[in-house]
């Protein structure tokens, strides 16, 4: 298999003014971004913004109306995508598995579809916790169990690139965290990993790149910081007065240009700007006798998020 | 290259076993050849009875019979065993995760229809296979072509019905319009097909039986297979009504099995079209 440009970066993803539509319905609409050799890339999006329509044609599930998609250099489709598809790994958002067959089994046959080794499905089985539950049919699973093994899946063959359409529906949050390290450690492996994500607190953390959709376009892309910092959404200052320093602190915020405003549980907050930060700087050195502690918290994923999903129309590429 | 876009009948055995395996372990291909046993048995030994004679009768008595039974059942259990074999993985989201493989969706079809087929094939030849145990020795050779013949056709009706209920499942978009369409067939082959044709040939008094007519039969599997059986014995040609309008030479042996393979190929055809 051509793995496109070489050497460590190269693109794996290539995703060019891709257009898909059902009818007059656009559900995909000039989306276009590209993916490095291991990096790991969160995909956010409203219901129905068009993230689970992307995952099937990056996989030649469904064609795209419009633009190119390459995957290793190779166009989705094409003859020599059959080989491709070795190399990726796919969760659906809805793991659907055999009722009938056993967990042992599952992995057995989706291992000869892919021409993976099949004495490696017990070891992979063990890697997402259900070496002892291999054995049982899938019907007796949890939902989290059929997660896993979906994971499992799509860990066959050792996938350089792995498509993950909400991965983390009904695990618990020992499973997520035992998920996110398994990720972690195929992402320094070098396998670049797409996942989408209602939760987007999870993610926040854990990707290099984040990809926002809205109804089908690409509002926004890169990394959470500088997002964040493109949207302008400003950071959040709380501060907790000494006793008796309330006015003295509210009025030093208000004169410095901020606009406190008092909690119920006694913090003052105020919003505080990428321009005002060393402003904020100067004040609470000033302050430093007045207050017993502060934080000042960045706009999270879901702020950013949010920012975006207002009716925004416009592309945003933050580097 | 060359290698990675070529057909893989590896993965089509593998999508074929789990369809077998599926089917053996469900027992469905138990149930089927009860069924087919139990009634070719009974057929056997209480055909007569309406005559006033119960026991075993002749092969071609037992065969013309049994016809008249497969022509309900292997096309109704053809059309239940294929109809959602590929509407079904759709439904219950295993579709997506199969087509996300290095499998091409011409692959995954045969893949299930030959997996399908097995399971058909396997039921049908044990279960009507069963009830030559007691018919064999009051059997001569001749008997003994005639038994086959009807297992074989019986077989390639089933094959037939397999191939419409599959291409049903890549057209239909969800379960119940494929069990609808499902069941118009089986109505349309079985029944409604050959009240209409009688009725246009009893309205037009006999005009069109020697010229269109028989040649409408080839256009139902069920009436082929039907053909195949009742014309394989002399005696038995004038007793069914549309036999006796048959032009002579028309229903050569090969012409018939020749159109009952016609009958799997060509809605599989339209599947593999469909589906791609």
């Amino acid at each position: 298999m051509s793995t496109g440009a070489s050497g460590l970066n190269a693109a794996v993803v290539e995703i060019k003014g891709v257009v898909k539509r059902y009818g007059a319905t656009s559900v995909v609409r000039g989306i276009g971004f590209s993916c490095r050799e291991g990096e790991m890339v969160g995909l956010a999006g409203h219901n129905g913004a068009g993230k689970s329509t992307l995952f099937k044609m990056m996989l030649g599930i469904i064609a795209a109306d419009e633009g190119d998609i390459l995957l290793f250099g190779e166009p989705v489709r094409g003859s020599r995508f059959r080989e491709v598809r070795r190399a990726i790994g796919y969760l659906p958002e809805h793991v659907a598995l055999y009722d009938n067959l056993s967990g042992l089994e599952t992995l057995r046959f989706f291992a000869r579809l892919k021409s993976a080794d099949p004495s490696r499905c017990k070891s992979l089985l063990e890697r997402v916790g259900l070496g002892e539950a291999m054995h049982r049919a899938v019907r007796e699973y949890s939902k989290g169990m059929r997660q896993r093994l979906g994971f499992a899946q799509a860990l066959l063959g050792e996938p350089r690139l792995l498509l993950l359409d909400e991965p983390t529906n009904g695990l618990d949050p020992e499973a997520i965290h035992g998920f996110y390290n398994v990720l972690q450690q195929l992402r320094n492996d070098g396998t670049t990993i797409i996942l989408s994500s209602h939760l987007l607190a999870e993610i926040q953390s854990r990707v290099d790149r984040l990809v926002i959709m809205a109804s089908g376009k690409l509002v926004a892309e890169g990394t959470v910081t500088a997002l964040a910092t493109a949207s302008g959404l400003p950071a959040r200052l709380a501060v907790t007065p000494r006793e008796g320093a309330r006015d003295r602190v509210r009025g030093a915020l208000l004169a410095a240009g901020f606009l406190p405003q008092d909690t119920p549980d006694g913090l003052v907050q105020a919003a505080v700007t990428l321009s005002q930060r060393m402003t904020l700087l100067r004040v609470l050195a000033a302050l430093s006798d007045e207050l017993l502690e502060y934080t000042l918290t960045e706009p999270t994923l879901e702020d950013v998020f949010l920012r975006h999903q207002r009716g925004s129309t416009w592309v945003e590429r933050a580097a | 290259m060359k290698r990675a876009s070529c057909w893989q009948w590896r993965l089509v055995a593998a999508i074929a076993a789990k369809e077998w395996r599926d089917r053996l372990r469900n027992r469905w291909v138990l149930a089927v050849a009860v069924v087919f046993g139990a009634f070719a048995l009974l057929i056997a030994y209480f055909g007569g009875a309406q005559s006033g004679v119960v026991g075993l009768r002749s092969a071609a008595a037992t065969v013309a019979s049994l016809t008249s039974l497969a022509i309900y059942l292997v096309p109704l259990i053809a059309l239940l065993l294929g109809f959602d074999a590929v509407v079904g993985e759709r439904e219950r989201g295993v579709l997506d995760l199969l087509l996300s493989q290095p499998i091409t969706r011409a692959e995954l079809l045969i893949g299930k229809y030959l997996g399908l087929a097995a399971a058909l094939s396997m039921a049908t030849l044990v279960g009507f296979g069963a009830a030559l145990v007691p018919l064999a020795p009051s059997m001569d050779g001749a008997a003994l072509v005639i038994y086959l013949r009807f297992v074989g056709s019986a077989l390639m009706l089933g094959l037939a019905f397999l191939s419409l209920a599959v291409l049903v499942s890549t057209v239909a978009r969800d379960r119940t319009r494929a069990t609808g369409a499902a069941i118009a067939l089986w109505f349309g082959f079985v029944l409604v097909f050959d009240l209409s044709l009688l009725g246009v040939l009893v309205a037009s008094a006999g005009s069109h039986a020697s010229t269109w007519a028989p040649y409408a039969l080839l256009l139902n599997p069920a009436d082929v297979f039907r053909v195949i059986n009742v014309f394989g014995a002399d005696a038995l040609r004038s007793s069914f009504g549309l036999g006796t309008l048959m032009a002579q030479g028309w229903n050569a042996p090969a012409t018939l099995y020749s159109v009952l393979l016609a009958w799997i190929a060509a809605p599989l055809g339209v599947a593999l079209w469909r589906f791609r």
